[in-house]
């Protein structure tokens, strides 16, 4: 817990991981984005059986190996070594989209630049002129998984919000978040904007709030409420 | 008699010329065809466009290509990744042309140009700069951006096996690209650690027809990107 002297700063990359993990149902397909999204495998709850699929042609993504026994050739999206699980598939690339576009993957895990209160995801460029544009499958992800959700810090190293009314950044889809995943709380987007679900131990309503770039809609149960 | 069997890279891109197409399989490092790769670097075609996920890393393999001047433009989802610095000096220099796709819709416009459909409809990009300046249409309520179906003159591919038929089998994540480049281009050049006698490999297991493969080529221990970048290596 925080001393009383310091800035409560809420949850752990691992917390937001563990609570992320929570709310995955068993046998559910999923996809992890790069970064904070790749320690939901470490928290998946041992009586759920979650299947993780990468782009580049594996469903049935294991731990990473162990030091000495990594395959050039069994790689993940972010390009680092991994493991496949017994019970496992590979495939070629266009089968791999067609499992997130065609709407078969139960849940993409996605970091993010900016995400609006309409569900609007800014997570690929940064727009600087002289950055150069890669975009990978972020775009396909959003637009076909049935469910995307986002882990992402509340406020940039900087403390400009990522929760906004309006993506700055250009955009990697137009409505597509369900559910944000911050140091300070769960937020749900919903037509009457963002909804917190759950607020970490330590941080007020009022910080919250202090700290996202558009209103936000107190929706816990009226007893956690302060 | 069929007899897809070439002697060497070298042969088997020799023919690459001045402004071909080229789709060049591998997601990184993982079937990444490296020394047909090099080939084509040996050969000196220029004014190439090159069809492929990323652009390569140190100066072996696609970034050498790209480095040697060969490439004017890059169709691509990723073209920076660890270890890539010849792509975004060229590019920023204005000297090579990107068309950036999200990565599934670059899988599906190869696909479906192996499969004679000249365009299609999909959500990916819809209301994103990738999608400006595209047809959209709505189909049941849902926006969809047109994208149209790619083919090459040549794909260069490795795989794990092959037999004189062309039929292929791959490795692991290193498959990606490759089934779907062999049906896209109208060569499909593809290096395999090992040929082996037609009726060895299942007809069960095969994973590319070789109804989709002109030339094979063995190439028993090819080279690994990661280790020559590691050693600083430059092609050639």
């Amino acid at each position: 817990m925080s001393q009383p002297s310091q800035q409560p700063t809420g949850w752990s990359r691992h917390d937001m991981a563990r609570l992320a993990a929570r709310d995955i149902h068993d046998g559910a397909y999923v996809n992890l984005g790069i970064g904070i999204p790749e320690l939901v495998t470490q928290h998946v709850p041992p009586d759920h059986e979650v299947i993780f699929h990468t782009e580049n042609g594996l469903l049935g993504v294991g731990p990473s190996p162990a030091a000495g026994s990594e395959d050039p050739e069994l790689i993940n999206a972010g390009k680092k070594p991994v493991t496949a699980i017994a019970g496992a598939a590979y495939f070629h690339h266009a089968d791999s989209f067609a499992m997130i576009r065609g709407g078969h993957l139960d849940v993409s895990v996605l970091g993010a630049m900016q995400v609006s209160s309409r569900g609007d995801l800014a997570n690929w460029s940064t727009g600087e002129a002289d950055a150069i544009p890669a975009v990978g499958g972020a775009m396909d992800l959003v637009a076909g998984v049935k469910r995307v959700v986002i882990l992402t810090e509340h406020t940039t190293k900087t403390g400009e919000p990522k929760l906004v009314a309006e993506c700055t950044y250009p955009l990697t889809g137009c409505g597509v978040v369900d559910r944000v995943y911050t140091n300070l709380a769960i937020i749900d987007v919903t037509p009457e904007g963002f909804v917190a679900q759950e607020i970490a131990p330590g941080i007020t309503f009022r910080e919250l709030q202090e700290k996202t770039g558009a209103p936000i809609i107190d929706g816990r149960p009226r007893s956690e409420s302060q | 008699m069929i007899q897809k069997r070439w002697s060497s890279p070298a042969d088997a891109v020799a023919d690459i010329g001045d402004g071909a197409s080229v789709m060049i399989g591998g997601f990184g490092e993982a079937g990444s065809p490296i020394e047909l790769i090099h080939a084509l670097v040996d050969k000196g075609s220029r004014n190439l466009t090159v069809i492929s996920n990323n652009t390569g890393s140190g100066r072996v393999g696609l970034a050498a290509l790209i480095a040697n001047g060969q490439v004017a433009r890059m169709i691509c989802s990723y073209p920076r990744s660890t270890n890539s610095m010849v792509f975004p000096e060229l590019y920023r220099a204005g000297k090579i042309e990107l068309e950036l796709v999200p990565q599934g819709t670059l899988a599906e416009r190869i696909r479906a140009g192996g499969a004679g459909i000249p365009a299609f409809f999909t959500a990916t990009a819809v209301g994103t700069q990738l999608g400006e300046g595209k047809e959209r249409r709505t189909f049941d309520g849902r926006d969809y951006v047109m994208e149209r179906g790619l083919r090459a003159d040549f794909a260069l591919v490795r795989a794990d096996r092959g037999d004189r038929h062309g039929n292929l089998v791959y490795t692991k994540t290193a498959r990606n690209f490759g089934p779907i480049m062999c049906m896209a281009a109208k060569v499909a050049i593809v290096q395999v650690r090992q040929v082996v006698e037609s009726g060895c490999i299942d007809p069960e297991a095969v994973v590319t027809p070789g109804i989709f493969v002109q030339r094979l080529v063995e190439v028993p221990c090819p080279e690994q990107e990661s280790h020559l970048v590691k050693e600083g290596r430059c092609y050639p």
